[in-house]
């Protein structure tokens, strides 16, 4: 049992306050990811978990015992940090070895050269010289035993980082952005490790990233923060498609949500980009709000009509099966992105008129301070409303 | 310096490395490289001038002198071969010199090293009064050597010094400290650790401030937080480089020393704190057998370059850097 409860953390550094009140609890085996850019506090918040900062008020608890007050190496907690944090000094097996030294020799024991001949500390140097080749063997890095950090690639440093994490078989694995000194094929092939590890392992995982795609891809549940608040907790696929929060909805997502402001008409028609479309959402008429819309909600429509927005081509990219289409409905500033399937829009090119349309419940309505106005039950029951029904 | 030669023709390789692929009919990249190394050379040349002309030249005319009878101030000389080496080597004085010299050294170098070190971390573990605490223990490195030691020669003094009165008022015994053939040496040790102390706590606080607080933190989780641990996981370790360029500095700089002998011992009493630049100069300029001050002024250099080299080779195998 190693679930972990965040109560009401607070955290200031000085004057500048990093976690507002954040509460969270966390499921045994979880992989849970804190997602959000920097200087939203994720970080912080794992160091408190870890032992490595202390929170202003609020309380910690893991596997069922509060750990406030209590030292990082006594949490059963394990690490790995973004520079990976390896002693530059020690070869890869001592690095590994170390967690293990630390906890079963004494300090007489773990003296250079006669330490190894005092009593009783053979076989436990022994123990933990078989658990080390264990624990290389399971990361592949068993040949590497003998080299320093220093003569390493990156991707093999990042592995003796989790073997030195792993090889004490703690309840909570905390990841700081372990990827992100990685190149970019590097940083996929890790990212499946370390998928696989947690699934190996079964323990719960806490990982800290500024990367959607980490993110979407690993977890079994996303924290997405900002300025030091949780704006929601939810699985990658929900925090995608039914974001709570305007800040949410724009930080995740490639290319980048459209965002339009829009007028209420009359109850279930909006008026925006120039066109009406049918919303399902009740809001005041008259009243102002704004509009996500995923790129690929878009459909290429060939006709104008109602529920049908035009705009002319500003540029178009081909990405092979897709194509990410700029275009400019009148009346707005900015040019909207859809990303329509190569396929069924096979030759728009810039200059040209363009027609698309969106289905009702892939408009995501957000009132002025940017929370999410929830769709009424009618879309909810019945989603596959098809356009015309409302034109 | 030295340092400039291999770097400046280091640059030029390329360049000729591009000719060698091209076909000989292409001059363009030969003659570009010819350039480079004639800019490189022009750009050393007035550093090159100062080095010959201070440092080669008298080096060459320290080992003539050496090979010589000459006299200092004398209008002739003669060579001698290896009579001056070998006078050298039979002298009950330069061996009493070069023992006080190895054992000051020994007394020295671990003494700033710890004491250094010691400080260094003291100051960067409290956040007050840093920058006070870093000038108090850099002033001696600063001060002149020589007016330094005149006070410590008041401070010494066996009737009037404030170091015996403080330990006459304690009820502690007291001594002729520079006098006394067995505490001369040590007092003189101790002088010149608190002379070289700040300039190694000015080193290992550079070094502190450039170990990753990473690595901290991750003995920390790893159970290494007693701060006995810490220091042997990760201060000790990643201040290799730092405390390797500190004892060759320190080495060397208690190897020279002269100031302190001269004005408060002169050697004395008997040759019990006599040290070799002290009597090169003796011989030298006192004695005026510049021949045999030459002789062990070799002898001197060969045993600095050596210390050094084997120093550099021994602590790099066990240094870490990056």
């Amino acid at each position: 049992m190693s679930g972990i409860a965040i109560r009401n953390i607070r955290k200031s550094f000085g004057a500048t306050r990093v976690l507002h009140d954040v509460s969270l609890s966390i499921a045994d085996g979880e992989f849970l990811t804190l997602l959000g850019p920097s200087g939203c506090g994720k970080s912080t918040l794992l160091r408190i978990l870890a032992g490595l900062e202390v929170q202003d008020t609020g309380s910690i608890e893991i596997g069922g015992r509060v750990v406030d007050g209590i030292r990082p190496k006594r949490r059963d907690v394990a690490m790995v940090f973004q520079s990976y944090a390896l002693y530059p000094h020690m070869s890869v097996a001592a690095n590994i070895a170390l967690p293990l030294r630390m906890r079963r020799l004494s300090r007489a024991q773990r003296l250079p050269l006669i330490g190894r001949w005092l009593p009783g500390s053979g076989p436990v140097i022994s123990g933990i010289e078989m658990e080390v080749s264990r624990t290389a063997e399971a990361l592949g890095i068993a040949h590497l035993l003998n080299r320093r950090p220093g003569q390493l690639s990156g991707g093999q440093r990042q592995r003796v980082a989790v073997g030195r994490a792993m090889v004490r078989h703690p309840a909570v694995f905390l990841m700081d952005e372990p990827l992100s000194n990685l190149d970019a094929k590097l940083r996929v092939q890790m990212r499946a490790e370390i998928k696989d590890l947690h699934r190996r392992l079964g323990v719960t995982f806490v990982y800290v990233t500024h990367d959607q795609a980490e993110a979407m891809t690993l977890s079994d549940r996303v924290v997405v923060m900002r300025d030091g608040e949780i704006l929601q907790v939810a699985p990658p696929q929900e925090i995608y498609a039914d974001p709570n929060d305007m800040r949410v909805a724009e930080f995740l997502g490639s290319p980048k949500i459209n965002m339009v402001d829009a007028t209420m008409r009359e109850p279930g028609l909006v008026d925006l980009a120039g066109s009406a479309l049918p919303v399902a959402c009740e809001i005041a008429p008259g009243s102002k709000f704004t509009v996500g819309i995923r790129p690929e909600a878009f459909q290429f429509a060939e006709h104008p009509g109602p529920g049908v927005i035009t705009g002319s081509v500003r540029m178009v990219e081909h990405m092979g099966s897709d194509l990410f289409v700029y275009f400019d409905p009148c009346g707005l500033e900015h040019p909207l992105i859809a990303r329509l399937s190569a396929e069924r829009a096979p030759h728009i090119v810039a200059g040209q008129t363009l027609h698309v349309s969106v289905r009702p419940d892939q408009l995501l309505v957000f009132n002025r301070d940017g929370r999410r106005v929830r769709a009424r039950d009618v879309s909810r029951t019945n989603p596959s409303t098809p356009v015309r029904e409302w034109a | 310096m030295s340092a400039s030669l291999p770097a400046v023709s280091r640059l030029a390789q390329p360049a000729e490395g591009a000719a060698a692929k091209l076909s000989s009919r292409v001059s363009l990249p030969r003659r570009h490289s010819f350039y480079e190394a004639m800019w490189g050379w022009a750009l050393i040349a007035p550093a090159l001038v100062f080095l010959v002309v201070l440092f080669f030249l008298p080096v060459i005319g320290v080992f003539v002198i050496a090979f010589s009878d000459w006299q200092f101030g004398a209008s002739s000389l003669s060579f001698v071969g290896l009579a001056n080496f070998r006078e050298v080597i039979f002298d009950e004085g330069f061996r009493a010199s070069l023992i006080n010299t190895v054992v000051y050294v020994v007394m020295v170098v671990p003494g700033t090293v710890l004491a250094g070190l010691l400080i260094a971390l003291l100051i960067e573990s409290s956040h007050s009064c840093r920058a006070l605490y870093r000038a108090v223990h850099f002033l001696p490195f600063m001060a002149t050597a020589t007016a330094m030691a005149i006070s410590w020669e008041a401070l010494l003094h066996p009737t009037i010094g404030l170091v015996n009165h403080s330990l006459a008022a304690l009820g502690l015994p007291v001594a002729n400290w520079l006098r006394d053939e067995t505490t001369v040496l040590p007092v003189l040790a101790v002088i010149g650790i608190w002379q070289n102390l700040g300039y190694a706590m000015v080193l290992f606080m550079a070094g502190l401030k450039s170990i990753p607080l990473d690595l901290y933190d991750a003995a920390d989780v790893d159970g290494a937080d007693h701060w006995l641990d810490r220091l042997r996981t990760v201060t000790i370790p990643m201040l290799g480089p730092v405390s390797m360029f500190v004892v060759i500095v320190v080495a060397l700089r208690a190897f020279e020393t002269f100031d302190t002998v001269q004005i408060l011992t002169q050697g004395g009493p008997g040759h019990s704190s006599e040290m070799l630049l002290y009597t090169i100069y003796r011989e030298s300029f006192e004695y005026l057998r510049a021949g045999y001050g030459a002789a062990v002024a070799i002898v001197f250099l060969a045993i600095v370059v050596a210390l050094t080299l084997l120093q550099a080779r021994s602590m790099d195998k066990r240094v870490h850097y990056q």
